[in-house]
């Protein structure tokens, strides 16, 4: 199993939907689940998410039981992609031992979204997830 | 069509509706408002009032080859909207609308000139909280008779643009500064997508799409500032033939709008091959500074 088991199952039943409308609005909904960090400005710089056109920080420290506790802000009101992504990723990743964020893969991008992405938000929400990676490693 | 728009000085103002105008209009059974996006959860999380999506991609870009839409194809999408030749079709998207002037160009290579362009996009519509809507739009398909596509006027091929390059034609290279220097093969922040030489093509001007838009808000610069940035500056010469090029259309799509219809330049075409063509052709001539 490649990704942790919460993003694992959204991956496989959205892999069942063959409309596009259908898997569309599944990734709204998702989106809709986002909830935003609460954070000072202005936001550090290192925790910006290059290449990300929705402007993304994430910060990533560890629980008393040195487990992940998870933030991620899309400033972007129109980012409706990084929000679902960063929706997922709390889904999988919150509370879970950053062993768990420092093996995910980044085809979670592709297995999520699809070849109909463009370029660049495939690349922005690449670096989302290297950055929550990187951010995850630097704790142990 | 507006006053804020024709105060501007356009050579061509009815190419450009504003937000308001779009409001005021959402209930005309003549115009067809088409909402063209980079980011494919957009349209369906909401959009305006009775707009319809068309996607860059799906419905304009041929499945299998790298070209566009036949004919049939145009009619097919034509249908879907409702629209008749006479319909104003007006566009707008996300990210400054690249995509909506992409899209209005593809409509231009078959004749359907009745169409503009929302200024500001969709950032704009929203940041102005106006309506949004998620229920599809509702039409009787109507019968469109599309024409062949016309190639010639508007685009420009791989071999017409080294004809160009040879009689020292003008051309606007509307990437980013690192990309027209050859520093870098993709715009900052994107992958390289495959291009195995930087650069840019000889004798291309380097105006980067954004110089023509108004930071704040999105909306096109006026006229006179447009002048002073495409003529007065880097010397493009409204008279002569022009040739604007990127990566693989889309900004320049967005040049080839302002050129053509904001600044009136006679003899405009958007080479869509573009750098993903040309950086990866044998033989072809680059330029770096």
């Amino acid at each position: 199993m490649p990704y942790p088991e919460p993003i694992q199952e959204f991956v496989d039943n959205l892999s069942f939907i063959d409309d596009r409308a259908e898997r569309i609005q599944v990734l709204i909904d998702l989106s809709k689940t986002y909830k935003a960090a609460t954070r000072e400005k202005p936001y550090p710089e290192d925790n910006r998410v290059r290449g990300c056109e929705s402007e993304v920080f994430t910060w990533v420290t560890l629980n008393d039981d040195n487990t992940l506790n998870l933030e991620i802000l899309v400033e972007n009101p129109q980012g409706l992609s990084a929000m679902a992504l960063a929706a997922l990723l709390a889904e999988g990743l919150q509370n879970k031992p950053p062993a768990t964020a420092e093996s995910l893969d980044e085809e979670l991008v592709f297995a999520t979204f699809g070849k109909e992405l463009s370029m660049g938000k495939t690349m922005g929400l690449t670096n989302l997830i290297r950055q929550i990676k990187a951010q995850s490693a630097n704790l142990t | 069509m507006t006053t804020d728009i024709q105060s501007r000085g356009y050579a061509k103002p009815d190419a450009l509706v504003s937000t308001e105008w779009v409001a005021d209009h959402l209930n005309d059974p003549n115009i067809i408002i088409v909402e063209s996006n980079e980011d494919p959860l957009l349209y369906p999380s909401g959009h305006i009032p009775g707009a319809f999506e068309v996607d860059w991609t799906l419905d304009l870009n041929d499945q299998v080859m790298r070209d566009y839409l036949d004919k049939d194809g145009f009619a097919a999408v034509m249908s879907r909207l409702g629209a008749t030749k006479d319909s104003h079709i007006v566009f707008y998207g996300d990210k400054n609308n690249w995509w909506a002037c992409y899209a209005f160009w593809v409509f231009q290579l078959f004749g359907h000139t009745n169409a503009s362009v929302m200024d500001g996009g969709r950032l704009k519509w929203m940041n102005e909280k106006r309506l949004l809507s998620t229920d599809l739009p509702e039409v009787e398909p109507s019968t469109y008779v599309a024409r062949d596509r016309d190639d010639k006027t508007e685009r420009a091929f791989r071999d017409e643009v080294l004809s160009h390059v040879y009689r020292n034609g003008q051309l606007v290279d509307v990437r980013s500064p690192e990309e027209f220097s050859g520093a870098r093969m993709h715009m900052p922040d994107y992958p390289n997508e495959g291009a195995l030489r930087g650069g840019h093509i000889p004798g291309a001007a380097s105006i980067p799409w954004a110089t023509a838009i108004n930071p704040a808000d999105g909306t096109f610069k006026n006229f006179s500032e447009l002048e002073e940035i495409y003529e007065k500056t880097k010397g493009i010469n409204r008279d002569e033939p022009t040739i604007a090029y990127c990566r693989i259309g889309e900004r320049s799509s967005h040049t080839w709008f302002v050129l053509k219809y904001l600044l009136g330049h006679k003899n405009v075409r958007n080479y869509d091959g573009s750098w993903t063509e040309w950086g990866n052709s044998v033989g072809l001539p680059i330029e770096k500074p």
